[in-house]
């Protein structure tokens, strides 16, 4: 399943659903990514702009890279886009696996790549007025370390 | 063909897309990016860094060395930063 949507959605819900979708899987690894405000660089809201037919398909082909390289049994991503304030969920990732380390690396394998690939631009607003994120070293090396 | 423009190379540009009709020699997607930015020096200078930038057709990232082959749609995106 894959969601590119402006729409909030419930972790919980979703998770749940999700599991509830077979009965032949032993682990479901579940990642949600929050909009957070540092104390020592306060932000007032992430804006996410998105190309959405483009995040879709990306999105779709990651997917199943992810289910045919980890062998699971299912992979969803839901990704929002739109204007966030702290606090809020801003996407999630949920792998099932008949075991837990499929289900735990097919998880961060889609979350390095999404750090990198997926097409969604993050703009933060401050006091001071708004700035573009830009992608982390750190992301750039957590993705690299699947290329083989 | 449409190109579209995204993020901080949008508001650079102040504008979202461009409607052209590149000419015969434009075959790949690299040769619509030169052509594009020998008509616009704000683009250009925008672009002073290729390496950093991806390219779609039709709504897939593809390779900068892609034909156009009757593209409808060409994005020229920005570092990335999903998830």
């Amino acid at each position: 399943m894959i969601r590119v949507t402006a729409n909030s959605f419930d972790a919980g819900a979703e998770a749940n659903r999700f599991a509830a979708s077979h009965t032949d899987v032993g682990a479901m690894v579940t990642f949600t990514g929050l909009v957070r405000s540092l104390p020592d660089d306060p932000i007032l809201a992430l804006v996410l702009e998105c190309y959405e037919e483009l995040a879709t398909n990306e999105l779709a082909a990651l997917r199943e890279q992810a289910i045919s390289r980890f062998g699971l049994t299912d992979a969803a991503i839901i990704h929002r886009h739109g204007r966030l304030v702290p606090g809020e969920t801003i996407m999630m990732v949920m792998t099932l696996a008949p075991h837990r380390q499929a289900a735990f690396e097919g998880a961060q394998f889609l979350m390095d790549y999404l750090k990198t690939d997926a097409p969604f631009w993050k703009q933060e607003e401050t006091a001071t007025g708004a700035r573009w994120v830009v992608t982390m070293p750190k992301d750039k090396d957590a993705r690299s370390r699947w290329i083989s | 063909m449409k190109v579209l423009y995204f993020a901080w190379l949008r508001e650079r540009l102040n504008r979202a897309s461009d409607e052209v009709s590149p000419p015969e020699e434009v075959k790949t997607l690299a040769d619509l990016v030169s052509w594009l930015r020998s008509r616009d020096e704000a683009l250009d200078y925008a672009m002073a860094d290729p390496s950093i930038f991806k390219l779609s057709r039709d709504a897939r990232i593809v390779p900068w060395d892609t034909p156009l082959d009757g593209a409808q749609t060409v994005a020229i995106l920005p570092p990335m930063t999903g998830g």
